[in-house]
């Protein structure tokens, strides 16, 4: 009696991944480019945790005119009040600009917001959900901590894959890592969500995610490299990427699921933090077949790069 | 592999009883919890996840002391006293403040070594230097004076910002320091931060002051008057000493009370012996005469809360504020006698408040995610791996109630992006056994028999799971030790659920594959 699972994948793919490298190339070139040029030009939108200045997340009993609302509250002189829908029409995101430096202008300028939108609704309906604010000297120092927080653990994965194999997947490794934070970050530029604290920790999530599909991808061509002596380089890789492409694929997959019940039942407040994880974690799958492998092929790798503690006598004596 | 020592499978079993048992808690509502606790000894596990702020509502402040307030007082006091010292050797040096300290230009370099003689005797420790061939002296506080000024000022504010929260009643509030001159206040469950704010805020001090009915007589001997507005009377200006006939330290009692007389809320307050007694004097020389209650919270922030008249000698260091205030406001008004001054203004840098209705709709927003998340994996790795999915799937919920037990035992603070992280858990925690199960399949490709299939399975993809699983297990150490708040609670239930997932993954399926494989010792593998 055989009750086999099913499967995802077909048991042996013989996909030309390598083959397809410079089509590869091409789009992650495009992407890159893409999201440096839209971080240059037009920036990501950054939130107030690197900002400064206020949110407010309010509930109001019924869906009010937005535009007379907002041409309302930018008569009040504080500066640009943008206010929208935030998942619901009764609920409301409204953003105050940094008012100087001085943090009692600001709670002034708090105060003149709520009783404005408590004039408008009746005060006992309001419910005030949210209100942070950050000052711009903590937004400053949050945004340093934001880089080195992402430099470090690029940095500690790079030496992790350094001492874990050898230099020229590191660098392969690094390739994908730069990959992926890049297009995340343009990701952001492009679709002007709201960049801020947890996006920094997308990010490094998605690094780590997509070094985990890599390291895999790797684990199995420094073994076939030891294992198959007399296959071409070329087709070697490729046979490497198949024979991991139906984990690949499946973690990537069952990751997918969890992210979107989260994106879809999981509330308003991490839908762009889930968001950005949903587009990494695709990137990161791509990266870590389309980038990753090809750019190891092109650092030259050769046999005799892998040293194999057990086959060292069988190595030295192949290269002889 | 298929062969697991005894004491291995005694320890496996014995740690998933762990995980459902310190996890159980979090699974109950809270009566069923009460009830239960008081049925069971007080040794069984009955702590339950924190929530952070972002889920069970409350206010996160980020407030910064201004020190450089009490280094100008210093200044001001260090300037008084050295005067008053060099008066008596008939030395007047004019003298300029800076922003550390002191510039003495004098008529001679002769007087320089007196002056350095009387800057010395005043107990702190200065930098002294001479220029202008020793006609000017500069003193200035030095390194360790700065940084014992900063301490105590932020130690003392420390204090008073418990004292403060303490008496509002708010239940378990976080209050410490954060660096050089931060104070970190968090307090869970507020219905109105505004008020918190609005206390913490406040340097609060109370004076009294004559108020100066005619001009001349009081200003003479008082130093000096000032105009200040009055609170209750919006527009009006009254002219008071400028020297103190009471001061807020030498109050040791305060509360909110109502007026025997008009039933008005009051509050009721106590001086100490030496307040008692100047009260008493000044009260009797002054009979007839007004006086006014002021009090000064901010830096330029001060306004006569009252000003009754004196009708007669108060002599019992006991007596009332009376002014048109409301409940609230005299409870609050007590508070900050109370509790004490201030020593430097607060400045609130980051404030981050969720009400408590958004708090309890992302719990349970994260509670369907997570169920949803999970119910979407279990079915997949079914249908994917059917018997061997099972036995995945079985592992998996160990996972998750081992997660909520760590997460209970070690008393960490469950917050939004932590919730995801447990999603985000949920579905890679598969991967292990993804990447063992491929592993098997391959195997058996390759004309393996089934045991050897697994065995195999299991030794070649046990390096691959040790790399993929640190590399993770990096990045969420490096994010929680850059983290803030919510941030930190992300890094911990994905490091904690890395941790756990390579437990479940590993051991648990392993034990169940094992044991399966055993009693059916099968020629093909249901995977």
């Amino acid at each position: 009696m055989s009750f086999s699972g099913i499967k995802l994948i077909p048991a042996e793919t013989s996909l030309d991944f390598i083959g397809k490298r410079f089509l590869a190339f091409a789009f992650s070139v495009l992407m890159i480019v893409g999201s440096i040029g839209l971080v240059v030009t037009k920036g990501v939108n950054f939130g107030i945790d690197f900002t400064g200045g206020t949110v407010m997340e309010i509930a109001v009993p019924e869906a009010p005119d937005l535009s007379v609302l907002r041409s309302d509250l930018n008569k009040l002189g504080l500066g640009a009040i943008s206010i929208q829908e935030f998942g619901e029409p009764t609920d409301l995101m409204v953003r105050l600009p940094q008012q100087g430096d001085d943090p009692e202008a600001q709670k002034v300028a708090i105060e003149s917001v709520r009783s404005m939108l408590d004039e408008k609704f009746g005060a006992e309906a309001v419910d005030y959900r949210r209100v942070e604010y950050v000052g711009p000297q903590v937004g400053e120092e949050l945004k340093k901590q934001g880089f080195f927080a992402v430099l470090f653990s690029l940095l500690g994965i790079l030496a992790y894959v350094w001492v874990r194999f050898e230099w020229q997947f590191g660098v392969a490794a690094i390739a994908a890592l730069a990959h992926d934070t890049i297009a995340v970050i343009g990701f952001f530029a492009l679709t002007r969500m709201e960049f801020n604290l947890s996006t920094v920790a997308a990010i490094l999530m998605v690094a780590g995610y997509s070094i985990n599909d890599t390291v895999v991808v790797f684990d199995r061509i420094r073994e076939n490299l030891r294992k198959f002596k007399k296959m071409p380089i070329f087709e070697l890789f490729n046979v490497s990427v198949n024979e991991t492409l139906s984990r690949t694929i499946m973690t990537s997959f069952t990751t997918l699921l969890a992210l979107i019940a989260l994106w879809v039942f999981g509330g308003e407040v991490i839908k762009g933090f889930v968001l950005a994880l949903i587009f990494g974690i695709v990137i990161g799958t791509y990266s870590s077949i389309y980038v990753a492998s090809p750019v190891l092929m092109f650092m030259n790798i050769r046999r005799n790069t892998v040293v194999d503690e057990d086959e060292e006598k069988e190595v030295v004596v192949n290269g002889a | 592999m298929i062969h697991i020592a005894r004491w291995k499978v005694i320890l496996i079993l014995l740690v998933c009883a762990f995980g459902f048992a310190y996890s159980a808690p979090n699974m109950m509502s809270e009566q069923t919890r009460v009830k239960i606790e008081s049925v069971l000894p007080s040794w069984m596990p009955h702590k339950t996840i924190n929530l952070g702020l972002d889920l069970q509502g409350g206010s996160h402040l980020l407030l910064e002391v201004d020190y450089h307030v009490v280094v100008r007082e210093r200044i001001e006091g260090l300037e008084q006293a050295v005067r008053s010292d060099l008066r008596e050797d008939k030395i007047l040096p004019r003298v300029s403040k800076l922003t550390d300290g002191l510039r003495l230009s004098l008529r001679n370099a002769e007087e320089a070594e007196t002056v350095r003689k009387a800057l010395r005797q005043q107990g702190m420790e200065l930098d002294i230097d001479t220029e202008d061939d020793g006609k000017v002296i500069v003193a200035r506080f030095g390194e360790a004076e700065l940084k014992s000024i900063k301490d105590q000022t932020i130690e003392q504010s420390i204090e008073i910002v418990r004292r403060r929260v303490d008496e509002t009643g708010t239940r378990e509030p976080v209050i410490q320091r954060q660096g050089d001159d931060r104070i970190i206040v968090q307090i869970p469950g507020l219905d109105d931060p505004q008020r918190i704010k609005d206390l913490l805020g406040r340097t609060a001090q109370l004076s009294f002051h004559l108020v100066n009915s005619d001009m001349g007589s009081n200003l003479r001997e008082g130093g000096g008057s000032k105009t200040l507005p009055v609170s209750d009377s919006p527009g009006q200006t009254l002219s008071i000493a400028r020297r103190a006939i009471l001061t807020g330290d030498m109050i040791k009692q305060a509360q909110p009370t109502f007026s025997q007389q008009s039933g008005q809320p009051v509050v009721s307050f106590a001086l100490d012996s030496i307040g008692a007694k100047r009260f008493c004097q000044v009260t009797r020389e002054n009979t007839g005469q007004p006086f006014a209650i002021v009090l000064k919270d901010g830096p330029r922030n001060e306004e006569i809360i009252s000003a009754p008249r004196i009708n007669e000698a108060i002599c019992g260091g006991q007596a009332i504020i009376s002014g048109d205030f409301t409940i609230e406001e005299v409870t609050d008004l007590a508070l900050l006698i109370r509790a004490g001054a201030l020593p430097a203004p607060l400045k609130v840098l980051e404030e981050r408040t969720v009400g408590p209705s958004l708090g309890a709709d992302s719990v349970a927003a994260g509670k369907i995610a997570s169920l949803v998340g999970l119910l979407f994996v279990l079915v997949f790795m079914a249908f994917t791996y059917s018997l061997f999915g099972v036995f995945a799937n079985i592992a998996l919920i160990v996972n998750v109630a081992l997660i909520f037990a760590v997460l209970s035992g070690i008393q960490a603070t469950l917050t939004l992006p932590g919730i995801a992280g447990i999603v985000l858990t949920i579905g890679m925690a598969v991967d292990a056994n993804v990447l063992i199960f491929e592993r098997i399949r391959e195997e058996m490709r390759n004309g393996r028999s089934a045991m050897a299939a697994v065995d195999a399975g299991y030794s070649r993809a046990m390096s691959t799971i040790i790399d993929s699983n640190l590399t993770t297990l990096i990045a969420a150490i490096i994010l929680f030790s850059f983290g803030t708040g919510p941030i930190k609670g992300f890094a911990v239930t994905l490091g904690v659920g890395i941790v756990t997932s390579f437990f479940s993954a590993i051991m648990v399926t392993r034990l169940m594959v094992a044991s399966w494989l055993l009693k059916r010792k099968p020629s093909e593998l249901p995977v």
